[in-house]
Formats: structure tokens, C-alpha cells, sequence
């Protein structure tokens, strides 16, 4: 048996376990250890739909820094103010919809202003470009503690999204033979059904359209891209619209399912941060799988080990780092 | 990155009082004869604040100027410091607290932050430039939040309270002036080792690590291990900067340790300038004035806002900080003063 066989067989089984342990009626001594089928099954479903809020966030980040080596570390904070516009519009219009599509249109449009002014000026100066997104970053959370005040506001989802879903997944069964399925919130599945749909299509446009085609060859090798006449500002203004519009998406969209509060910016940069480390910057694919790795770990640990939920997410960073420095999906420099 | 700092010219052989720099010693002067003229207010809250700031500052300039790595988790290793001293020592949140004299609990802490900074290294050398900033701000972030959430040993939410600086050889280094001597003392003790370590031949192998890892490796240096030194030295001050932390305000949370007071120490250390140890103290004088005072300029509220626009236009208008700005307004002093400090 070759290596690869045997990781094969060996991926097969940890699928096989999985799909046991999610559609199985758990035996007592199984219950005993995971608290519960239900517990158990919850926190998968809840990391994976984090992961799903995750990777919006993500995304955008990697994108920006994939093409323009350029690390916005004002990154959490479009993702709030995407969230505040989000909970205004949808407050006064009654829209929801509208409320997320002025969350993306306006943060894209603020990107767009952050790359003309302030990082095409220090293009090629990883420094001063940090420097500066954390300027803005502070700058910003003063000023939208400033409109919005310390409170926490809840977007309010359209009734369409509210209800909850009955998933083919037996939780337990009552005495009298009947069994109860698990259900769960509808919203959280059609946020991560939106994280896969813009995910597919982040992935298609870099790999199958021409602008995709430029952004990867920017990625490789700007200046030769700059030598064949495409107009590189250009290309890096859609990149950062794109990127920054992606961040104000996921704000609404995870304002919606959690609460929109001042911090929340840091707490979305650091996600941020992780998924690219873990996953390897400027990948898309490597978001999902960073994403996904960091938002199991944040909800199972949340359940399991309530205390020690942010190690685990730090302890994947490091062994992630000690084994491949570049991340799991990323280019070695 | 571009820190380069000239190399030293051939100085003749001076005595120590030429060595040492008038520049230096009008300094010196007038820090020991500041609490003269300084109400008890502006010898602690300014003073003591921007010395104590200023060394965090000088451990991330020890490391950004001379080793090339900007590090955001400096106030990290001063928290671990602080919380060393409040559960060795005595605090009164009633949990914890050994209660052993501070001359084997500051040691103690010290060495914790420093084995701490090492291992923060130790992670975050195999990256580089600004992988270096998001890793450390990945542990600085991590760190906060798990001391946040951890009840067993870091008290949670609430952290520690009345942790109090010792008294000894009949002084209660707690009273104003003698802290602010303190602080003084041990700021000076870091400006000079730092100082005179940039000159010594492991400050050179780090700086020519900083300029050509590849070609430092190929000659046969181990630059991991160089680097990771660099993060012990760097823990060193920045455990003592913490000692003197937790004893100014009394107290440890997880809020000292936060993502603001992590940016406050790159901001302090970027506003005065990378290029020289002076740098950081310069910048801690003027964020700590800024940060005492904007209050009166634009109210209660907004005083985060002009911290950040004065940190933007710094950042924009002058790369090297201060010192920067400095050696443009005056080239020729700008020229002594790098070929008397580098």
C-alpha cells in the first residue's frame, strides 16, 4: 500500500466516523462523554456557520493582501461599519435585503476611497501601509463610537429567514419509540449556503475570467502585469472594492445572526488574521479551509472546554506555523 | 523594510565624558532635577508613565530597528510580567497571591516575561515583515482574550487589584518620587544596555541579520537563534516595564494587556522613531502628554481620534517618526546625532 493509499483509507474512516456520529442514535457511554448528541451536533453545525462568516471576512482580507502585499489591519473595522450601515438601512427602510446590499456598495465604495488616497500613496512599503491601516482603524472605532455609542444593536432579519429548519439528524429517541430530530435556525444555514455561493464565485472569477486572470498574474509579478498594458491601479482599485465590500457583506450579514457592538472590529481582525495565517495568504481556497478549521474549533471548544476555546484556535495557529510557515494553502516565498 | 542605520565611523579614542555625549548628559540632568519643578501629578501620571511606556517602547525598537521584526505582542510580555508580580506577590481579589517578597518575585516575573518573549520569537521568526506584525498581533489578541476567559489563573474579567509596590531600605517606593527615581533609574538602566548591545558584537550580527538573513546564514550565523535571543533581551525590558506597570497602577486586567494598549506601544515606538533607542521615550512623552491632555482640546470623548490623525500625519509625512522629522529640520544635528547613536 502506497502513502497516499493509506491517507486515503485514513480520510475515508475519519468520514465514515463522522457520518456515524452525526446520523447514528448515540449509544448511552457516547452521550456520557460528548454531553450530548445534541451539544455535539449543534457545534459542528454552529463552526461550520461561523466558519461560513469567517471566510466572508477572510476572503476580502486575503484578496486585498494576495494582489497588493498590502496588510489592512482596518480590515475588522469595515466589518463593523458594514454592520452599522447594514442595521441603519434596514432599520429605517424595513428592507433587510437593501440593508445588505448598502452594507457591500458602501464599504466597497469606502474601499475604493482608502486605496486611491491613502495606500496607493505608499505603494511597495509593507510598513508604513500597516502603520497606517492602524491609524485608520483607531481613528475609525473612535468615530463610530462617536455615531453609534457603546450599545449593541440587533439587525433584524426578515421573516422568511427566521424560522427553523428540521434536519435529517436523529438527537434521541423518546420512550414511546418516536424519534426527534435536530432543528436549527434557517438563517445560519443560508448565511453559510451565501459563504459557499460568493466563495464558488470569488473562486471562478480568479481562475476562470480575464480579471481573475490579471489579479494572479499581479499576484506573481506586478510590474510585468504593469509591461503588458493592463492599468494596474485599475485592476487594484476592483480588488480592493471587492475585498472591502466583502467585509461590509459579512458585517451585515453576521449582525444579523449575532449583535453589531463597538469590538467587534478586533474580534473580526483577529479571525481574520488566523484564517490567512492557518490557511495561507491571498488563497481563496485556503481561506475555506482556514475558516473552516478555525470556526469548528471556536464553537467545539466553546462547548467542550469553555475556558481554553481561544487556545485551541492559537494552538492550531502555531502548529499550522511550525509545520508549514506559509500556512496549509500558501505559496512558500 | 528600510531601517538601515549607517555603520560607525572609526572614532578616535575619547574619554567617557566624550563617549557619553553632551547631548546625554544635558538629558540626564534634567530628568534627575525634574521632580524639583514637577507637582506629584506630572511625576507619576507623565513622568513615571512615559518612562514606563517608553521602555515597552524601547523592547519593540530594540527589535523592529535593530532585528527587523515589528512586534505587536510587547505589551503582552509586560502583562505576563504584571501578572507574574500580582500572584507571586500580594493582591486583594482574594485569589492566589503567594505573597513572596518582591526581591524573589520581580526576578521571577522578569524571567517568566523573558522565557515568554522567547517562545513568542521562537514562533514568529520563521515569518517575516508583515507576517511578523499579524502573528504577534494574533498572539496579543489570543492572549487577551484568554486571560479574559481563564477564572483558574488570571481572575477573568476583573483581573487583579491592590497589588502594591514594595518598601525597602526605608523607601516606599511607591510614594511619587522615589517611584518616578525608580522608573527613571531602570528606564536608563535599558536605554543603555540596549545602546550599548546595538554596538556589541551580537547588536552588529543582528543588524546585518536584519539587512541579509540569506547572506548572514550562508556565512554560517544561526539567525533563528540570533533572532530568538533578541526576543529574550527584548522580554527582559518589557518584564520590567511591566513590574513597573502593575505597580504604578495597582492593578492587572486583561485590559491592560489589550489590543489598544498593544497598538499604544507600536504607536509610541513609531511616533519617536526606530533608528534610535532615544526614539520610543520621545514618542512616550508626547503620546502620554497627548493622551492626558487631548482631553481638554477635544473633550471627554474623542481624544482616540486625534491620537490616531497625529499618528497618520507622522506616519505619512515622516517614516522615521520624530526623530525623523528632526533630522529633516535639522540635517547637520540629524548627522551627529546618528553617528554619536547608532
Amino acid at each position: 500500500m502506497t502513502g497516499r493509499q493509506a491517507w486515503g483509507l485514513f480520510w475515508l474512516l475519519v468520514a465514515a466516523v463522522i457520518a456515524w456520529l452525526v446520523f447514528a442514535v448515540w449509544p448511552d457511554w457516547l452521550n456520557a462523554i460528548l454531553i450530548s448528541k445534541k451539544a455535539f451536533v449543534s457545534a459542528i453545525l454552529n463552526g461550520i456557520t461561523l466558519a461560513g462568516l469567517y471566510f466572508l471576512v477572510a476572503s476580502g482580507f486575503t484578496l486585498i493582501f494576495g494582489l497588493m502585499r498590502n496588510v489592512n489591519l482596518a480590515h475588522g473595522s469595515l466589518y463593523l461599519l458594514g454592520a452599522y450601515i447594514g442595521y441603519e438601512v434596514t432599520s429605517r427602510t424595513g428592507y433587510w435585503l437593501l440593508g445588505v446590499f448598502a452594507g457591500f456598495v458602501v464599504l466597497a465604495l469606502v474601499g475604493v476611497v482608502m486605496q486611491v488616497f491613502v495606500f496607493r500613496r505608499l505603494e511597495g512599503d509593507d510598513l508604513r501601509q500597516t502603520l497606517v491601516s492602524i491609524g485608520i482603524s483607531i481613528v475609525a472605532a473612535d468615530l463610530m463610537l462617536a455615531v453609534w455609542a457603546g450599545g449593541t444593536y440587533q439587525i433584524t432579519t426578515p421573516e422568511w429567514l427566521d424560522g427553523a429548519l428540521t434536519l435529517p439528524v436523529i438527537t434521541a429517541v423518546r420512550s414511546n419509540g418516536a424519534s426527534v430530530f435536530l432543528t436549527y435556525p434557517l438563517y445560519r444555514v443560508v448565511v453559510l449556503a451565501a459563504a459557499i455561493v460568493i466563495g464558488v464565485g470569488l473562486w471562478l472569477m480568479l481562475n476562470k475570467t480575464r480579471v481573475g486572470m490579471m489579479i494572479r498574474a499581479g499576484v506573481d509579478d506586478r510590474a510585468m502585469l504593469s509591461a503588458s498594458g493592463v492599468n494596474v491601479h485599475a485592476v487594484f482599485a476592483i480588488v480592493f472594492a471587492v475585498g472591502a465590500g466583502l467585509a461590509g457583506f459579512a458585517g451585515v450579514v453576521g449582525g444579523s445572526a449575532l449583535s453589531v457592538a463597538p469590538g467587534e472590529d478586533v474580534r473580526y481582525l483577529l479571525a481574520s488574521l488566523v484564517v490567512v495565517i492557518v490557511g495561507g495568504m491571498g488563497s481563496i481556497t485556503g481561506a475555506a479551509i482556514g475558516a473552516l478549521l478555525i470556526g469548528l474549533a471556536e464553537q467545539i471548544g466553546l462547548v467542550y472546554f469553555p475556558t481554553y476555546g481561544i487556545v485551541l484556535t492559537f494552538v492550531i495557529m502555531v502548529v499550522t506555523l511550525a509545520v508549514r510557515p506559509q500556512g496549509i494553502m500558501g505559496k512558500a516565498r | 523594510m528600510s531601517l538601515t542605520i549607517p555603520a560607525d565611523s572609526a572614532a578616535p579614542q575619547k574619554n567617557w565624558l566624550e563617549k557619553l555625549g553632551a547631548g546625554h548628559i544635558i538629558l540626564a540632568v534634567v530628568l534627575v532635577l525634574y521632580p524639583l519643578v514637577a507637582s506629584d501629578f506630572f511625576l507619576t501620571q507623565i513622568g513615571g508613565y512615559s518612562l514606563i511606556f517608553g521602555m515597552l517602547g524601547l523592547s519593540l525598537m530594540l527589535l523592529a530597528g535593530y532585528g527587523g521584526m515589528v512586534s505587536l505582542a510587547q505589551i503582552t510580555v509586560a502583562g505576563i510580567a504584571a501578572y507574574a508580580i500580582a500572584i507571586l506577590g500580594n493582591n486583594n481579589s482574594n485569589i492566589l497571591g503567594f505573597g513572596w517578597p518582591w526581591w524573589l518575585a520581580v526576578p521571577f516575573a522578569v524571567l517568566t516575561a523573558a522565557l515568554a518573549s522567547a517562545l513568542i520569537g521562537w514562533i514568529s521568526v520563521r515569518t517575516e515583515g508583515i507576517y511578523t506584525i499579524m502573528i504577534t498581533l494574533a498572539i496579543a489578541t489570543a492572549t487577551y482574550y484568554f486571560a479574559q476567559q481563564n477564572y483558574a489563573i488570571f481572575n477573568g474579567h476583573s483581573g487583579y487589584a491592590g497589588i502594591r509596590a514594595p518598601a525597602f531600605w526605608g523607601v516606599n517606593w511607591r510614594d511619587p518620587r522615589p517611584f518616578y527615581y525608580l522608573c527613571l533609574g531602570l528606564a536608563v538602566l535599558s536605554y543603555a544596555a540596549v545602546l550599548y548591545g546595538s554596538r556589541s558584537t551580537f547588536g552588529m550580527t543582528l543588524q546585518a541579520i536584519r539587512d541579509n538573513p540569506r547572506r548572514m546564514r550562508a556565512l554560517g550565523y544561526h539567525v533563528t537563534a540570533h533572532k530568538v535571543f533578541a526576543w529574550l533581551l527584548a522580554g527582559v525590558i518589557a518584564g520590567l516595564a511591566g513590574v513597573l506597570l502593575v505597580w504604578f497602577n495597582g492593578r492587572v486586567s486583561p485590559g491592560t494587556i489589550g489590543v489598544d494598549a498593544a497598538i499604544d506601544v507600536l504607536i509610541i515606538a513609531v511616533i519617536g522613531g526606530l533608528r534610535h533607542p532615544i526614539g520610543p521615550f520621545l514618542g512616550a512623552v508626547v503620546v502620554v502628554l497627548m493622551q492626558t491632555f487631548a482631553i481638554d482640546i477635544v473633550g471627554a470623548e474623542r481624544f482616540n481620534t486625534l491620537i490616531g490623525m497625529v499618528f497618520l500625519v507622522i506616519v505619512f509625512v515622516s517614516p522615521d517618526g520624530i526623530l525623523g522629522l528632526w533630522g529633516r529640520i535639522k540635517p547637520q544635528f540629524a548627522q551627529e546625532s546618528l553617528r554619536s547613536g547608532s
